[in-house]
């Protein structure tokens, strides 16, 4: 059944930096279009999981696979089946809105016949077809996410990371990007996304929360709401996140 | 009451782009006041203006009475800022931030530590080391003792809780609050439209434009249309179907519900319309609006 393919497997995946262990032994699937929720405090591991689910690193030990490619000797082969997208990776703000799409859609691969009309489709879709000619520098911050987040999945990866896309957007602008996520996720590709907004992590299908390079919890957030007896997401972060030791030094 | 920081019609553009738009507000004594808005909206340059590191092209501004242009040099004596980027000496150790700061404003660590001693403490552990080795939520307490080091009647914090997780920016309230117990003024901005709620009273900026200054219970109570939160098994496309309803001013995602504000008071309606679409398990029950809410409001509407 297609609903039920493992787009991300890690078991006991683990990441030591000298004696620091960064992840401590992660068991998790994540399925073919949900939207998985990655949660956790500064420091918690995050971004040490993150940058090994994206082939950059490689763990310490540990069974990891990702868009059915293994991470310790297909990390090219990750590249190619995933898309990336953080608050601070932008667009070339002195590249205009379509040398953008063209050159990322260059350097994965895709012929120049196919990038034109996917460009064009997807501008209009967004409602900016106008903007192709202008450079990204003088589109507003949220014009600029929404456009990163469509690069971002213009080669249509199997997974998209989201390292907290929408920080310091306007209210509606974030509301207006989780839609594309949406559909995106409807569209088949799997959705994972890190954010310090909680109410967003209601909008995921799952979510996971780190505390201390662990996976603490993990489940829909209605389950993890009564797992863990709160009213909302944010407390059961607070609750879960309060826990840990007091500060943690990464590396 | 005499006010802390009085700003008439500040203006200000950086070629051809209006950041800010005849500005005006009034920090009260011994209060915290939130500047709340996103990325963009002019916050910094009404800080950076505040704090005599930028001249306006039109307006005043002064802080207890000081004028920010003439006074700039009383002004940097009675403030303490925060930038929103880490500003501190990355190749200096934390002990040596410290001091660094403290001389520079003739003081010294130790006549000033017990302004600090609750934030500071839990870095002690780590005085030698370098600040550019800190975590996120180390950085920020550094710089906030660098900021209180000088004994300043005004804080100007901008954004410190930005990228923060939610647990560190709790702390850092509960920081705050005890500061303004002690009678220091607070100036704070954030993008966090919850922490609002923390603040005694706040601005709501975007594009430059003040759109609303009161209690947050009062921008809350301002907030003109009958207000419903609603879910379905369907959650997808159900802010498209409120959408089309003919009674809806707004319908917004708000966790797990949508917040719906209505033009008229009639729930019964909404919840026929959506079985019509298709809609089952429908709940449908009436909140109190947040200050997200009035954003959002204000930002479509203009100002009330």
């Amino acid at each position: 059944m297609d609903s039920i393919e493992q787009v991300i497997r890690a078991r006991d995946l683990t990441k030591r930096f000298d004696s620091f262990t960064a992840n401590d032994r992660l068991s998790f699937d994540v399925y073919r279009g949900e939207i998985f929720g990655f949660l956790g405090a500064n420091g918690a591991g995050k971004t040490t999981a993150i940058r090994i689910l994206c082939g950059l690193s490689k763990p310490t030990s540990g069974e990891v696979s990702v868009a059915g490619y293994d991470v310790y000797h297909q990390t090219e082969q990750i590249k190619e089946h995933i898309g990336y997208m953080s608050q601070r990776f932008s667009l070339y703000e002195d590249l205009t809105v379509g040398e953008n799409f063209r050159f990322y859609a260059g350097i994965y691969g895709l012929p120049v016949r196919t990038i034109r009309p996917r460009m064009d489709e997807m501008l209009r879709s967004l409602g900016i077809g106008h903007l192709k000619g202008q450079l990204i520098a003088s589109l507003p911050l949220g014009w600029k996410q929404k456009l990163a987040f469509s690069v971002a999945v213009f080669h249509k990866p199997s997974i998209v990371f989201l390292d907290e896309p929408t920080g310091g957007v306007d209210p509606i602008t974030r509301r207006q990007f989780w839609e594309l996520i949406y559909e995106a996720a409807r569209g088949g590709i799997t959705v994972f996304v890190t954010t310090h907004y909680m109410d967003e992590a209601e909008y995921c299908d799952r979510v996971s929360i780190m505390v201390d390079g662990r996976i603490e919890t993990i489940g829909p957030p209605a389950f993890l709401k009564e797992k863990h007896q709160a009213a909302s997401m944010e407390q059961v972060f607070l609750k879960l996140a309060r826990k840990r030791q007091n500060e943690r030094e990464p590396q | 009451m005499k006010a802390a920081v009085d700003v008439r019609q500040i203006s200000k553009s950086f070629k051809g782009l209006q950041a800010l738009k005849e500005a005006t507000l009034e920090v009260r004594p011994s209060e915290i006041f939130g500047l709340v808005g996103p990325d963009g909206a002019g916050k910094t340059t009404l800080f950076r203006i505040l704090v005599s590191l930028l001249l306006p092209d039109g307006g005043s501004a002064t802080i207890l009475g000081h004028d920010t242009q003439k006074d700039y040099k009383m002004i940097r004596r009675i403030t303490g800022y925060m930038p929103g980027r880490f500003s501190l000496y990355h190749d200096l150790t934390v002990s040596e931030n410290l001091s660094f700061f403290a001389s520079i404003f003739g003081t010294t660590v130790r006549e000033n530590y017990h302004l600090i001693r609750d934030i500071y403490g839990p870095l002690e552990p780590f005085a030698h080391r370098q600040a550019g080795k800190l975590s996120g939520g180390m950085k920020q307490k550094l710089a906030l003792s660098c900021a209180l080091i000088h004994n300043p009647s005004l804080l100007v914090l901008d954004e410190p809780t930005t990228g923060v997780d939610a647990v560190s920016r709790k702390e850092f309230w509960e920081m705050l609050a005890v500061r303004r117990a002690e009678g220091i003024t607070i100036l704070v901005s954030t993008p966090y439209m919850d922490e609002a709620a923390l603040c005694d009273r706040v601005a709501l900026i975007q594009n430059g434009r003040i759109m609303g200054i009161d209690h947050p219970d009062g921008l809350v109570k301002a907030f003109p249309w009958p207000l419903y939160a609603v879910a379905s098994e369907m959650m997808y496309p159900l802010p498209g179907h409120l959408k089309e309803f003919h009674l809806t001013r707004s319908a917004y995602r708000f966790g797990d519900r949508i917040h719906l504000a209505l033009r008229e008071d009639d729930p019964e309606s909404v919840e026929s319309f959506l079985r019509s679409k298709g809609h089952t398990k429908i709940s449908l029950s009436s909140c109190k609006p947040g200050i997200e809410d009035c954003f959002m409001e204000l930002m479509v509407n203009g100002q009330h």
